[in-house]
Order: C-alpha cells, then sequence, then structure tokens
C-alpha cells in the first residue's frame, strides 16, 4: 500500500532496501557471475618476519584448472605501490608492494596469487607453491619496538618509530605546577579486528576494446578507490568504473584500498578474462585492517576541588607493518578529541607511531575517538574515585554550557552546538540512577558485586570539511525529476548497510512533495553517481544528505521559472507546495509534478534561455565537522566466582541532531554498542611473541552473540548542528564510541570494593576471576 | 571424479555431477545460481550459509553436497511464497538487517527455532540464535524480529515501532 503520509522526516519507516536482502535477491561481489571468470586465491606468509628464500612454482602451474601463478617479481613492477592518503609532516614509511619480495613482514602479507578455472583449483595450486623463508627477528611489543636497539620490522627504515606527533595548547607547565595533586594513569586500547560478516572480494573485468576496466569490489569507498587506484595500474580515471554492489558490512574495514584490488584488476588485464578474488575468514583475519592498538600514559593535573588543569599524554600507537590508507592518521584523531566533552584549559599530546611485524591498524568503527573517549572517561571515573567526588558532578563542572557553543576546546576543535547537561540529565533519569546507587550500597552490604558506570562522549563526525581532509570532505550529489515525475536521487555516498536508499528518500520525498514511492536512490557505482567521497566518519547523511537538499533546491528553484512561464507570471509570484505550483490570485491553475516535468522535457514551450529538464548536481562543502554526543549508563553484576559479567541495565542517550528515521538510528545506536560489549569484555587480536596471529578465525575472535547483548533503554536529546541544512550529526559510530568506556567504568566500579582500581581490556572472565582471587586469597604463610 | 546428486532444492528436483569434495553451499551458489546463502567463514561459526536440509537448519559450509543426496533443500529463496514468510515480515518490520549478508542464515535458523519452539521467550531466542553472527544490528532487533514473528509482540523490546512518529524526545 502507497505511504503518502508527509512528512516522511523524522518517521520510523521500514526500509527501502529490505524487500531483495530478505528474499536472498541483494548482489554482493560473490554472487557476481561473469563469462570465463576465473578464480584467483592468495598464497600468504606464514611467518612474521622472513626473508624468501626461494619460491618455487612450478608443482602449482601443474595442478588442473590453474591457468597462472605469479610472485612479487611478476607483477610489482606493474601494479605500483599500496597508498596512504594521511598527511603526516616526516612520517617515515616502507614502500608496500602489492605482493612481497624478498622479504614477509606480516604473517598473512601476500606472496603469490594463483589464478585457476575454479576456486578449488586456485586452492590447490596455494598448496602446491614452495616457498622457502628464512625467519627473521620478529618485533611485536610497540614500546619496546620504540627504544633504541630493538629489532627493526623494516630494516631499511633505520627505526621502527614511525612519526612523532606533539601538539597541545594552554600552557601545560603552568597547569601542572598550580595542581594540588597529579593523578596518573596507564591504558591500553587493545587491537580489535573488525570482522565484517562479508569478508573482501574483488572482482575486475578488463575491455580491451575500450581500453577500459571495470572493477566490482567490496569497498566502502568505490570513488576514493577510482581516485587512487589509475597511481597503482596506469588506467586513466575516466577508463575506471569502480561498483561497490551489495556491501556485507564495513566498519572501516572497508575503507581502504587494499593491495588486492590492483592486483586483480591488473590480473584481468594481464590475462585477458575476467577474474574474482574472495577473501577467506582466515585471509580477513590477517590481511584486512585492525583497529585500535594504542597503549598511553596519562597524567592529569587537578584541583582538591576536581577542577581539571591539565593533562599530558604520552601514546604509542601500533601501526602495524605498513601504512594502509589512513594508518597514521588514525592516533592523531585521538588526539583532536582527547579533552571529550570537557573544558580543560591546557594539553600536550605526544603520538608516536610504530611499525611492528603485524596486520596495519587503520580506522574500525569510531578511528581514534572511541581511544579518545575512554581514556577521558576511564581518567574521570579515576580522578573522581581519587578525590571522592561524584562521577557525573566531576563531569557536570567541566562540560561548558549550552550557551557557549560553537566552543572552541582544547585540541584545537570547535564543537558545532551541544547541551551535554541535558543529555546527562535525560540518561540519570531514565537508568534511575539515585535507585541504582541505592542497590549498589546493598549490594555491597552483601558482598555483591554490583557497578554502575557512566560515560559522556563527543565524537568528530561529518567528515568533513576538505581543509582537514585528506582528499577532499565535500560529498556530491544529483537529483533528477524524470519525465514521469519519478525522482532519482544519486550520491555520492556509498551505503553498505546505514539505510540510505530509504533515509535519503524519505528527505526527498519531502523536499519535493513526492510519494516515497517516487523516489529511487542510486548509489555505489561510479559511473552512475559519478563523483562522491563515499561513506564513513558518520558522513552520509550530513555531508551527502545536504548535497541532495541543494539539488532539490535549484530543481525547485528552476522548476519556478517554468510554472511562472506557463502561469503567465514571474517565479517570485510562484509558490510551491506538496508537489504543486501555483500562483494565488494571478491564476487558478495548480501545476503538479507530473505536467511541469512533462513540459520540462518534451520542450515545446519554455521560457527565454531555459534549459531542458529538470535535474541538478551539487557539491556539499561543510564548514564544520558535526559534533554528536550523549551520555551512556550501564549496570553490571559480576559473578565473583567465575568471572562472568552481565549487564543488567543499559541507558544510551544520543543527540545525533533531527532524526530522519528513528528507527535507523535505534539500528545504528545498538549496533555499535554491541562492539563495545565484544571490546570490553570479550574481543582482542591477539599475536604471540612470535608475531604468530592467534585470532584468526570467528573461533578464536570472540565476538558478541545474541546472547550477550542486554535490553537497552535508548532515549535521545536534539541539538541540531548550525553546519548543514538538515541540522543532522550523524550516528555510525556513537554507540561504539559511548559505550566502551560506560561499560568498564561499570566493571570497575563493581570490582572497586576489592581495591581494584583497573583492568586492561578486555576485561573477560578469567582476567576478572584472576583479579578477584588475588585480592580475595587468604594472605600466604610467611 | 564428479558423481552424480540428486536433490530437491525450494522443492523443484536437482540433479548434477559433482566433485565429492564440494561443500554443499557452492553448490547451492555455483550449481543452481542460489546465491541468497552466504559464505561467511567456511567453519561452520558465523551461520551466515544457513539452510534447511530436511526441515532442519544445516550450516552448508560444513556439509558436502553429496551428504545432501536425496534430501530436501530449503534456502532464503524458497520461503517466501507469494507472499513474505512471517519471519521475514518480522526482519522487515523490526528493522532486524543493515548490510544483510548474515540476514538469509539468521531468517533460515529462526525458522528453525520457531518451528521447535514455536513460543520462545527472548532468552530462548537470542538462545536459538547462538550459532548466527551478526556484526550490525547488535541483535536486539532480530529477537524482536522473531518474538513478532512467533505471535509475542509482549516481547519486542525495541522502542521505536516500524510506522511511529518520531515522538521520543
Amino acid at each position: 500500500m502507497a505511504d503518502t503520509k508527509t512528512p516522511y522526516i523524522g518517521r520510523a519507516l521500514k526500509r527501502i532496501e529490505d524487500p531483495r536482502l530478505i528474499n536472498g535477491l541483494g548482489t554482493y561481489v560473490d554472487d557476481i557471475r561473469l563469462p570465463g571468470l576465473l578464480h584467483a586465491a592468495v598464497l600468504r606468509s606464514p611467518h612474521a618476519h622472513a626473508r624468501v628464500v626461494r619460491i618455487d612454482t612450478d608443482a602449482a602451474r601443474a595442478v588442473p584448472g590453474v591457468v597462472a601463478v605469479f610472485t612479487g617479481a611478476d607483477v610489482n613492477a606493474s601494479c605500483g605501490a599500496v597508498p596512504c592518503a594521511a598527511a603526516i609532516p616526516d612520517l617515515k614509511a616502507p614502500t608496500h608492494r602489492v605482493l612481497a619480495g624478498d622479504r614477509v613482514y606480516f604473517v598473512g602479507h601476500a606472496v603469490a596469487v594463483v589464478v585457476a578455472s575454479d576456486p578449488y583449483a586456485a586452492r590447490d595450486g596455494l598448496d602446491a607453491i614452495d616457498v622457502e623463508y628464512d625467519p627473521l627477528p620478529v618485533v611485536t611489543d610497540a614500546e619496546a619496538a620504540a627504544q633504541n636497539g630493538s629489532p627493526l620490522t623494516h630494516p631499511d627504515l633505520g627505526t621502527n618509530i614511525a612519526y612523532t606527533q606533539v601538539s597541545g595548547s594552554g600552557d601545560i607547565d603552568d597547569a601542572f605546577r598550580k595542581a594540588d595533586r597529579v593523578i596518573k594513569h596507564r591504558l591500553h586500547h587493545q587491537r580489535l579486528t573488525p570482522m565484517p560478516i562479508e569478508p573482501r572480494g574483488v572482482v575486475a573485468s578488463y575491455h580491451r576494446g575500450e581500453g577500459s576496466l571495470t572493477l566490482w569490489t567490496s569497498t566502502q569507498i568505490p570513488h576514493l578507490v577510482r581516485t587512487l587506484l589509475p597511481g597503482m595500474i596506469g588506467i586513466a580515471e575516466n577508463k575506471l568504473r569502480i561498483v561497490a554492489p551489495e556491501v556485507g558490512g564495513g566498519f572501516g574495514a572497508k575503507l581502504n584500498l587494499y593491495a588486492e584490488e590492483a592486483l586483480v584488476a591488473h590480473l584481468a588485464m594481464r590475462l585477458g578474462a575476467p577474474v574474482k578474488w574472495i577473501e577467506s575468514r582466515r585471509e580477513n583475519a590477517a590481511s584486512t585492517i585492525h583497529g585500535r592498538d594504542q597503549i598511553g600514559d596519562y597524567e592529569v593535573a587537578v584541583k582538591n576541588d576536581g577542577t581539571i588543569l591539565g593533562i599530558r599524554s604520552r601514546t604509542i600507537a601500533d601501526l602495524g607493518a605498513y601504512n594502509q590508507l589512513l594508518t597514521p592518521a588514525i592516533p592523531t584523531l585521538t588526539g583532536l578529541v582527547l579533552t571529550g566533552c570537557y573544558r580543560i584549559p591546557a594539553v600536550k599530546i605526544e603520538i608516536t607511531g610504530v611499525y611492528t611485524n603485524k596486520m596495519a591498524t587503520d580506522a574500525y568503527r569510531g578511528a581514534g575517538r572511541p581511544e579518545a573517549t575512554y581514556l577521558i572517561e576511564r581518567l574521570m571515573d579515576v580522578v573522581a574515585n581519587e578525590l571522592k567526588i561524584d562521577r557525573l558532578d566531576l563531569r557536570l563542572k567541566h562540560f561548558p554550557a549550552p550557551t557557549e557553543f560553537p566552543f572552541a576546546q582544547a585540541c584545537g576543535l570547535t564543537y558545532d552546538s551541544g547541551n551535554y547537561q541535558a543529555a546527562l540529565f535525560k540518561a540519570k533519569e531514565l537508568a534511575g540512577w539515585d535507585q541504582l546507587m541505592k542497590d549498589r550500597a546493598a549490594a555491597r552490604a552483601e558482598g555483591r558485586l554490583f557497578g554502575v558506570g557512566a560515560s559522556t562522549y563527543v565524537e568528530i563526525c561529518a567528515m568533513g570539511p576538505s581543509a582537514a581532509m585528506p582528499a577532499g570532505g565535500w560529498e556530491w550529489g544529483c537529483v533528477r525529476m524524470e519525465i514521469s515525475a519519478k525522482v532519482t536521487v544519486i550520491t555520492g555516498v556509498s551505503p553498505h548497510g546505514q539505510g540510505q536508499e530509504t533515509s535519503f528518500a524519505q528527505v526527498a520525498a519531502d523536499r519535493l512533495g513526492v510519494p516515497i514511492e517516487d523516489v529511487v536512490v542510486l548509489h555505489g557505482d561510479t559511473n552512475v553517481a559519478h563523483y562522491g567521497r563515499d561513506t564513513y566518519g558518520s558522513r552520509g547523511m550530513a555531508v551527502g544528505g545536504s548535497a541532495i537538499v541543494m539539488c532539490i533546491d535549484k530543481i525547485i528553484a528552476k522548476a519556478k521559472i517554468l510554472a511562472a512561464h506557463l502561469l503567465e507570471t514571474t517565479a517570485d509570484h510562484v509558490e510551491f507546495a506538496d508537489g504543486t505550483f501555483s500562483s494565488p490570485g494571478v491564476s487558478t491553475r495548480e501545476i503538479p509534478w507530473a505536467e511541469l516535468a512533462g513540459a520540462a522535457y518534451v520542450a515545446k514551450s519554455l521560457p527565454k534561455d531555459f534549459e531542458p529538464g529538470l535535474e541538478a548536481s551539487s557539491f556539499f562543502e561543510p564548514s564544520n565537522f558535526t559534533f554528536p554526543f550523549g551520555t551512556h549508563i550501564c549496570a553490571v553484576d559480576v559473578d565473583r566466582d567465575s568471572g562472568q559479567v552481565k549487564i543488567t541495565k543499559y541507558v544510551a542517550v544520543d543527540d545525533c541532531g533531527p532524526q530522519i528515521n528513528p528507527l535507523l538510528v535505534e539500528g545504528q545506536v545498538q549496533g555499535g554498542i554491541a562492539h563495545s560489549i565484544g571490546q570490553v569484555l570479550f574481543e582482542q587480536t591477539v599475536y604471540d611473541e612470535n608475531g604468530q596471529l592467534l585470532t584468526g578465525e570467528f573461533m578464536d575472535y570472540a565476538m558478541p552473540r545474541a546472547t550477550d547483548i542486554p535490553r537497552y533503554i535508548l532515549g535521545h536529546t536534539v541539538t541540531p548542528s548550525p553546519v548543514n541544512p538538515l541540522g543532522v550529526k550523524g550516528v555510525g559510530e556513537a554507540g561504539t564510541i559511548g559505550a566502551t568506556p560506560a561499560i568498564a567504568n561499570a566493571v570497575l566500579d563493581a570490582l572497586a570494593p576489592l581495591g581494584i582500581t583497573h583492568l586492561d581490556l578486555p576485561m573477560t572472565p578469567e582476567k576478572i576471576w584472576q583479579a578477584v582471587k588475588s585480592r580475595t586469597a587468604a594472605p600466604a604463610a610467611v | 571424479m564428479p558423481i552424480p546428486v540428486r536433490l530437491r532444492v525450494n522443492n523443484s528436483p536437482r540433479e548434477h555431477a559433482v566433485e565429492p569434495r564440494v561443500l554443499l553451499v557452492h553448490y547451492l551458489r555455483d550449481h543452481c545460481g542460489l546465491t541468497g546463502t552466504h559464505v561467511g567463514c567456511e567453519t561452520g561459526v558465523c551461520g551466515a550459509c544457513t539452510v534447511l536440509v530436511d526441515g532442519k537448519a544445516v550450516k552448508s559450509c560444513t556439509m558436502f553436497a553429496v551428504q545432501a543426496d536425496g534430501s530436501d533443500v530449503t534456502t532464503i529463496e524458497g520461503i517466501a511464497n507469494g507472499t513474505l514468510h512471517p519471519v521475514q515480515q518480522g526482519f522487515w518490520d523490526c528493522h532486524a538487517l543493515q548490510c544483510g549478508f548474515c540476514t538469509p542464515g539468521m531468517i533460515m535458523a529462526s525458522i528453525h527455532l520457531l518451528a521447535g519452539q514455536p513460543k520462545p521467550t527472548r532468552d530462548e531466542i537470542a538462545e536459538g540464535l547462538r550459532g548466527n553472527l551478526c556484526r550490525c544490528t547488535g541483535y536486539s532487533h532480530i529477537v524482536d524480529a522473531i518474538a513478532q514473528a512467533s505471535g509475542q509482540p509482549q516481547y519486542v523490546t525495541s522502542s521505536v515501532r516500524a510506522g511511529s512518529e518520531v515522538a521520543r524526545g
């Protein structure tokens, strides 16, 4: 049944994209079938660091079905280097080739590729390749790697330190001089594996006659791939079509240009046949980017009344062996929002990026902001506990007032709008904070470990102003009112689960006054969405949606000129409402889109100098980031005998500005919180001292399951952003940013009666049990 | 050496000669052209490849096609009979999918769950889904979807109902 009730904005509409997905009719990369398709499989290093002495591919070539086998010596000269777009001054960087040369630098480093007539034969080919390795000293501990005398990840760089960046503002020395006390804390933000359920995959098809290449790839960034791939494979940008079809989750892991995208493109050109490569889960765990992995020492200068005068931070970021697209930039994002929601007058931030023999770290959901939020929110609790100040009061004391926005914080950013107090009070009320405190007192009296944690967060979203982005932060869009009065919306963002076929249609339908069923949103194909900067950093609606609004404004302005012509008046006397043009007082005639669009395209009677058609494209350049914020509150029971944590209450109040579709907002928030539940309670990417990856499968990498999820109490406040026409702030990462410290603070609050003040993430049952046991065991006899 | 396999897929008889090592999931995708069944891990953990074999949920990456000889296999493409299956409807209504990659397996596992437990509690639904991973939704909406499909709206916990206004604030 047609849904013609407007406005559509603000309504929890079901998704337009769902019917194909719930019927199994979506087309993901692995579902693409082409005539003569060949299948590639990649041989990967079992060593973290080794010299490649010899590769014997003869037996592999003889395997039935195998068409070709290539090593780095065969392809690297034709494929260029994998690019890094991060602008870090004085960055020392290794050249990252598509396949390994005479050395491998991490477990999973691609060494050779087999192409065969079917995927089984390609894997048979891998088994028949004989590689002789000479193992070399391995660097796995980033802190040790930063010391003089450490073995080197890349001996030719002469150091493991990629860069050191020092930033800050205010008089930090003065802050520490004036402090009543200095509170020190050390925090490790563990390495995580993003693990979208669909691994990466690529299909490449080269048209020899046209000299053009089509690349289907499971990516968040088809347009950035189109910008960057020409530098690798030597095909001009305008001969390159990149398609991100249905993409099965990204979370930052697919915000990258990977070696395999260039390699498979090269293979298709070289072999004159389309080639498909589908990543296995084991490859995904080893060779798709990881996230986080920062260890830091933090010092907070405080007055006895709780006033925070300054923070000094020294962070070591484990970059892994190579720079992927944004690898070295991610820790610098942490530095940009380290002061969180708070007025803290002085900061000094020192970040050192270090190479180790591991997979590269890069943007994983939140990308730098979860790290910052975790550390500032842990520090707020540590300070409050040490000074015996209420944790929420300490936060409130340092919030800027709602009237102080735009608010210039100490790390150099200006927060667009905010009302942090309102979000905190709302969360406190929804959680029944005062009752939770009574429950905690009762639990402690009984010896039960029950804790309550809170976090207040602000994030950097809607990325972003081009001045702050490596390759432009604008977004492009195009809207066409078709001759049939159907509406085609084309966006340069590349949704992969966010639901923007629905939310953009809501915006377009409202603004154009048409039924939402008449709107189609296209994306993810660079031959259709000609330009774009894609999907990451919670930018889709705030930046991409704004470009659509600009297009619609242009179309309506143009349509008014045509309507004026038809109504025999001037455009300033034409009114537009509910999809109809009229000129009250001039004419009783009403012109609906169907008539106007027909007139615009049939073009028999147009005003002078009026171009036929009703189509507009726009680039929206945001003047600032947006800064969504909120408060999360979590209550947990910790089982003292097993170390198991059970989340008994979870409240999230998120402010992402006006919600276009609250059902989608809720989905984003809940999904984000689940990532944090995993991070706090069990997820960790583990390499052993030899650089062997111990979490190389779903069997070893513990992700949340349905039974790990609490019942949520979700609320929101609405503080529009002044930096885009929709006022929206973005919501894709909020859950992951706000939830990690709330849960961690709750667990440590539960353990506080035992004198436990710190546990590193993840707070696994074993780790908690060990901590509880060490605090409660009978003292050893002396 | 290919050997013959005869089975029914979504009520249609199928007959192919396949290598004994071909996994059921690859048989369904590559020989039958039914690409709705997805491969997420090849180790039987994620459940994206879940199908029904003789009515029971099976992770089709852990079974050879030849083992399904003589069986009745149902995939995601075979459950909507003119109208959506109640579980599909629940997934749509409750926003129980985002990227959609785990969704076919989730839906097939849910159908199996409800066949054995027509009126599961929320906890029983969550327990029944332990064999299926979703990285997008955080599961809560999936549990809502199955609660709705089982005719138990009292177990739906989402604070937003499809079609509702954004009245919260």
